[in-house]
């Protein structure tokens, strides 16, 4: 099928040079080659900037409060076991006032495929710290600098019992379309985080534009992680 | 068939007679015996019972099944309710039926755990944020928590909307015979403003969303079809108020004197009444079972009207926009209101 035809609404509301695109995109190609039909498919989101997804796709999309969507997609998927379930949050949705959730939906090991946008900072109300806000970035609510440290979901999720656990970057778009394509096969709690470029929000605080953050994704990343690296790959399966 | 039942029992029952088919939920006193029971009985049925992080969780998850196609509950008190609170609205806007039961305890915050109140009544009516209705009902026996919790899946499915049953510990907690139906009728009448409900996976795939919607679900920025959206949200509960106005009355016809009560206050007040009968009094009771929207009908009458209410006066306050000589009863020391303390204000009035 052509990715055109999985959306059902757009425009979209997302910035130029906004990652979430990009993650829709790797996301619809995964299903695409998975072959699995539109109405197999459900697709949670909670509230922010990338929750906004679901109201673009032709799947059974529920778009929930700020932070909860784990929640709702548990109950959707104990009663329809046979769907396939999509949860997409953004960073502050998922770590900090879902970060409840979280813990207890990787916890159960429950067969949903969470994806996190994590552009390290609170896009949809204009640019606060989130708990992924790398130390000493300037935020609305950080101007001398964010003085907290971030929070790796990834060892979170893995320390908490998710069954598959993955990170990418906008940069890495086939590695992430080939994660969402086994978390789709996977039969179990599937979390995959994605760094991904705000230039609205954190670049222009920060001085990059969206190709200098892309940049930092390619240079600064590595399977190996240590130093300033992110460490991206495949950590369970 | 007549059982002997524990109110939260034949909440469960009531619900289990109502086609629920999924439970979530987190443990809270005087509720946690609904949980309890549904752990055993739901899955023996099919259906689904999952003991959630917290009561956030629970109501999302509830919301979820019921947008799967599962009849749907959760049970709680008071410290519950405040934390679902942004839920309940989402399942407002969302037009997604579910039944909510709050077995209410003295707060606020952990409040004299886990002593009677009625102290929710007005978070029952105004909980979410937002300028909204809800149903709310009331049950003052152990037949009514079997009643009205079936009754409540019916509304809620009937109108689209969260139901609230606003329980208390006392008819919680409390055991009497039961007599339970052998069969319950099915039909669930559609009503004009209520849209049709397309459970997820039915074969028509739409979106969902808490943000103010056109009638196609997607958010829109109009702000004539936002005030249309939200003001037939109100319209379509105030409209079939008929069908969902449950009202009990004793002895009312002759009364000069009437006690209004609702919840396990209804008992006392019946003892009262008859009590002052004997007195020679004409004094009579409506209980009144569904609290919100509030039938305030019931009262626009020439009788002397007394309301007991274990909290501060919420309902004769309430009751003061209809009529100004309200006499109000209240108590809000853990305790029932006893017959005997009725008994004494209705001789006084009558006086
Ligand atoms: C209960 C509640 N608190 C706060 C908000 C306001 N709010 C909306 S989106 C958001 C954060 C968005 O950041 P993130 O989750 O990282 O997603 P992004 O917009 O960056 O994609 C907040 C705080 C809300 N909608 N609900």
């Amino acid at each position: 099928m052509r990715i055109r035809d999985y959306f059902r609404r757009l425009p979209h509301i997302w910035c130029p040079g906004c990652g979430n695109g990009t993650i829709i995109n790797a996301m619809l190609r995964a299903i695409d080659e998975v072959g699995l039909k539109k109405d197999e498919i459900v697709a949670v989101s909670g509230i922010g900037c990338f929750g906004r997804a679901t109201g673009y796709l032709d799947f059974y999309t529920l778009h929930t409060t700020h932070g909860r969507a784990l929640a709702f997609a548990t109950g959707i998927k104990l009663m329809k076991p046979e769907m396939k379930v999509f949860v997409l949050m953004g960073d502050g949705d998922a770590a900090a006032i879902g970060g409840n959730h979280l813990i207890h939906a990787a916890r159960r090991d429950i067969d949903l495929i969470a994806i996190v946008a994590n552009n390290s900072i609170y896009g949809m109300t204009g640019g606060q710290v989130s708990p992924t806000t790398p130390e000493m970035a300037k935020t609305t609510t950080t101007p001398e600098g964010c003085k907290e440290r971030p929070f790796d979901l990834c060892e979170l999720v893995l320390a908490a019992g998710g069954s598959y656990v993955a990170r990418w970057t906008t940069y890495h778009v086939r590695q992430l379309q080939n994660s969402i394509k086994e978390a789709l096969e996977h039969p179990g709690f599937s979390f995959i985080e994605v760094f991904s470029q705000c230039p609205v929000q954190f670049g222009r605080r920060n001085k990059k534009d969206h190709i200098q953050m892309l940049r930092e994704f390619k240079e600064k990343s590595s399977l190996e992680g240590g130093g300033d690296k992110i460490k991206i790959g495949v950590f369970r399966r | 068939m007549v059982e002997l039942l524990q109110g939260n029992e034949a909440c469960v029952k009531g619900a289990l007679a109502a086609g629920c088919r999924f439970y979530a939920g987190y443990p809270i006193t005087p509720s946690s015996e609904i949980a309890e029971m549904m752990a055993v009985e739901l899955p023996k049925r099919g259906g689904v019972f999952i003991q959630m992080e917290d009561e956030i969780g629970s109501i999302a998850a509830v919301i979820g099944a019921s947008l799967a196609g599962a009849r749907a509950m959760t049970a709680t008190s008071g410290p519950g309710i405040s934390l679902m609170a942004e839920n309940i609205g989402f399942a407002i806007m969302a037009e997604i039926p579910c039944v909510i039961v709050d077995v209410q305890r003295v707060g606020p915050s952990t409040g004299h755990a886990t002593k009677p109140s009625q102290g929710d009544v007005m978070m029952a009516r105004w909980g979410t944020h937002g300028d909204h209705r809800v149903v709310v009902l009331s049950p003052s026996s152990v037949s009514d928590m079997f009643w009205l919790t079936f009754k409540a899946f019916r509304f809620a499915e009937m109108l689209r909307t969260p139901v609230i049953l606003l329980s208390d510990e006392i008819i919680g907690h409390m055991r009497t015979d039961v007599e339970l139906p052998d069969e319950v009728e099915e039909e669930i009448p559609e009503l004009e403003d209520v849209p049709s409900f397309h459970p997820f996976g039915g074969g028509k795939r739409y979106h969902v969303t808490g943000l103010v919607h056109d009638e196609t679900g997607f958010p829109t920025n109009d702000g004539e079809i936002i005030e249309k959206q939200l003001k037939r949200l109100i319209r379509k509960i105030e409209r079939h108020r008929d069908k969902i106005t449950i009202v009990e009355r004793l002895n009312v016809e002759d009364a000069d004197v009437v006690i209004l009560a609702y919840g396990c206050v209804v008992r006392s007040a019946i003892r009262a009444m008859y009590l002052a009968r004997e007195e020679g009094i004409k004094c009579g009771v409506v209980d009144v079972k569904t609290l919100w929207p509030f039938p305030y009908e019931v009262v626009e009458s020439e009788f002397k009207l007394i309301v007991p209410e274990m909290n501060s006066g919420l309902i004769a306050d309430d009751l003061r926009k209809v009529r100004n000589d309200v006499i109000s009863i209240t108590k809000m020391n853990g305790e029932i209101i006893y017959p005997h303390e009725i008994l004494e204000i209705i001789r006084r009035v009558s006086n």
